[in-house]
């Protein structure tokens, strides 16, 4: 099975890079990182600001690498899965919702919070902005490792699944600290693109800003 | 060719699969309402809650490692090792890999840290704990997919094995239950103070469980050597619904479209039964009776297990495929325990009492939060 990278998107705590490239983030007071990118993009989506910062990460992501790729938002899709992966899960949210219920007499827990305290949240919230109808799927591991994130890739990709494109990650927020790298992936290349293999997926992960 | 060689499940209805089997074909359930105070909150539960001694007395009898172990962990090891016990494989070898499915892991550590490392609170770390435990050499991924992960984790297993070669795939399921949990479901008012009831016109929410469960899969070239009193599988898919991030699609469109995806229609007239998601939620339920109204399957006998053991998340997708692999092997349809008056929008067919089974597959759904459904189906020799 050959597959292709389509788009490439790095977020850290001070970059964003689209194949490689830096994207400019206009940088306003008061506002955080992931704010600052949202605005950045001039995209519409209200939603995004009652997502935790795990959702919140992966949608700009997904954001960037559907833009990228030529994809329009509103159109069905439903040969795309979204196939992500981190370390953290869902913790940096499951700790703000801990301390909604830590004591007796301050017990407040919200609906809005508890959802967030599922890691595939973010796969749901990529799924309905983008109409991906595919496989929606997210796993959990000790480290970034290309050679997983290259496995996870290529099963989504069997024949008998009639998937053509994914988009495929690693998703990671804690402690306000950023970490993602999101691929859009087709089994259909050009002459142009780089294929789907370990030392791409590490040549964009290393890429510094 | 994927097959079945071993399983186990450790529920309040017994610490084997033929024994919770056993127990839900006698029409007995593991839920009881219990007391708020137990874990300080302000409202009383109906669920399955294990006994933590007699899982820890039933862990220090089988194990002699030195390392210390959560309540989750034990529960999860001690599964995995009956399922390895009885299918007689080699753990330790490179060709057998491990997959665990859980939505919270050990999470209530985050109320109180139990004296264990801060890091013990990562799915992973307590993924890499079960594999060493068993000194298997291999990464253990979670599936971390909501009320999924117990299907998802099999067919990243099938993918796995098809995929690189492994000869055998160990998959846990398991979940505890913590006032995280607990209070979450009861914010959503998700919950029902009494047995849920699944499609019934009178059901209020679900009740949630406790359990391990483990399946150990083996790949063969050929179906030669498929025992009889097994399942194979022939099937599966996972489908979004793009829809709603805490409800399903209303008609059902992610589960018809994993149906459609994992069973031909060729193949229908060889599923015995549909084992459903069966919730007991108002929106759960007729969205799954839309989706089987929609896939053509009306007349398939319909079940869900929750009744029995309650939601029991992370481990469902996997207990619930071993109880329905030994419902098929005993040619038995298990009754949908709770269910009393018929009270879903499409007309589907529930299985109201234990019913002889004269076909050879049964397909399982299963869907949750994230707008991820999923269909698996399996079939015996």
């Amino acid at each position: 099975m050959k597959a292709y990278i389509k788009s490439a998107v790095r977020i850290t705590d001070q970059d964003v890079l689209v194949d490689g490239k830096k994207i400019d983030i206009q940088k306003q007071e008061g506002e955080t990182w992931l704010v600052n990118i949202y605005r950045s993009l001039g995209i519409q989506a209200p939603k995004f600001f009652k997502m935790d910062n795990l959702c919140k990460s992966g949608f700009l992501a997904a954001e960037l690498a559907m833009k990228d790729c030529n994809q329009q938002t509103e159109n069905l899709k439903k040969d795309w899965s979204v196939i992500l992966i981190n370390h953290a899960s869902s913790l940096d949210n499951d700790r703000a919702y801990q301390k909604t219920i830590q004591d007796a007499d301050n017990y407040f827990p919200s609906p809005a919070v508890f959802v967030y305290t599922l890691a595939n949240i973010v796969t749901g919230e990529i799924a309905i902005r983008h109409k991906i109808m595919g496989e929606s799927s997210f796993f959990v591991q000790d480290k970034f490792s290309h050679s997983t994130l290259k496995d996870l890739a290529e099963s989504g990709f069997a024949p008998s699944k009639e998937i053509n494109n994914m988009l495929c990650g690693w998703v990671e927020y804690e402690n306000n600290h950023c970490d993602v790298m999101l691929f859009a992936l087709s089994l259909e290349g050009e002459k142009n693109d780089d294929e789907w293999n370990e030392s791409n997926i590490n040549k964009y992960y290393q890429i510094e800003g | 060719m994927i097959y079945k060689i071993s399983d186990n499940i450790i529920s309040v209805l017994g610490f084997s699969s033929d024994e919770n089997y056993r127990n839900m074909k006698e029409g007995k359930f593991g839920g009881s309402l219990h007391n708020p105070a137990e874990k300080n909150m302000p409202e009383p539960y109906f669920a399955s809650i294990l006994n933590s001694e007699l899982i820890h007395d039933s862990f220090a009898s089988i194990s002699n490692s030195k390392t210390k172990y959560t309540r989750f962990e034990e529960l999860a090891i001690l599964s995995a090792a009956k399922a390895l016990e009885e299918a007689n494989i080699d753990a330790k070898s490179p060709e057998v890999i491990f997959v665990l499915s859980t939505t919270k892991g050990n999470v209530e550590l985050l109320q109180d840290g139990q004296g264990f490392e801060k890091e013990r609170v990562y799915l992973s770390r307590s993924a890499q704990l079960i594999g060493n435990y068993f000194q298997n050499p291999n990464e253990v991924l979670v599936a971390s997919n909501a009320c999924i992960s117990g299907v998802s984790a099999q067919l990243l297993a099938f993918d796995l094995m098809q995929s690189k070669g492994y000869k055998y795939a160990v998959v846990i399921g398991a979940e505890v239950l913590s006032k995280f949990v607990i209070s979450g479901f009861q914010s959503f008012k998700a919950l029902s103070q009494n047995m849920c009831k699944p499609f019934d016109a009178n059901r209020v929410g679900l009740n949630l469980g406790e359990a391990a469960a483990t399946l150990i899969y083996k790949q063969e070239n050929d179906n030669i050597s498929v025992p009889k009193n097994t399942i194979v599988f022939k099937g599966g898919a996972i489908r979004n619904d793009a829809n709603h991030i805490s409800g399903p699609s209303r008609t059902g469109e992610g589960l018809y479209n994993a149906i459609s995806k994992a069973l031909q229609i060729k193949d229908h007239d060889k599923i015995g039964f549909i084992n459903a998601h069966g919730t007991a939620t108002p929106y759960n339920d007729d969205m799954e009776s839309w989706a089987i109204d929609r896939s053509g399957l009306n007349n398939v006998p319909v079940n869900s297990l929750k009744g029995y053991l309650g939601h029991t998340l992370g481990a469902a997708g996997i207990l619930e495929t071993i109880i329905s692999s030994h419902a098929l092997v005993d040619n038995n349809i298990l009754k949908t325990m709770g269910h009393e008056t018929f009270g879903v929008v499409k007309p589907i067919t529930i299985n109201t009492e234990n019913k002889y089974c004269d076909k050879t597959g049964f397909i399982k759904l299963i869907s949750g939060f994230g707008g991820s459904n999923a269909a698996i189906w399996f079939e015996k020799i």
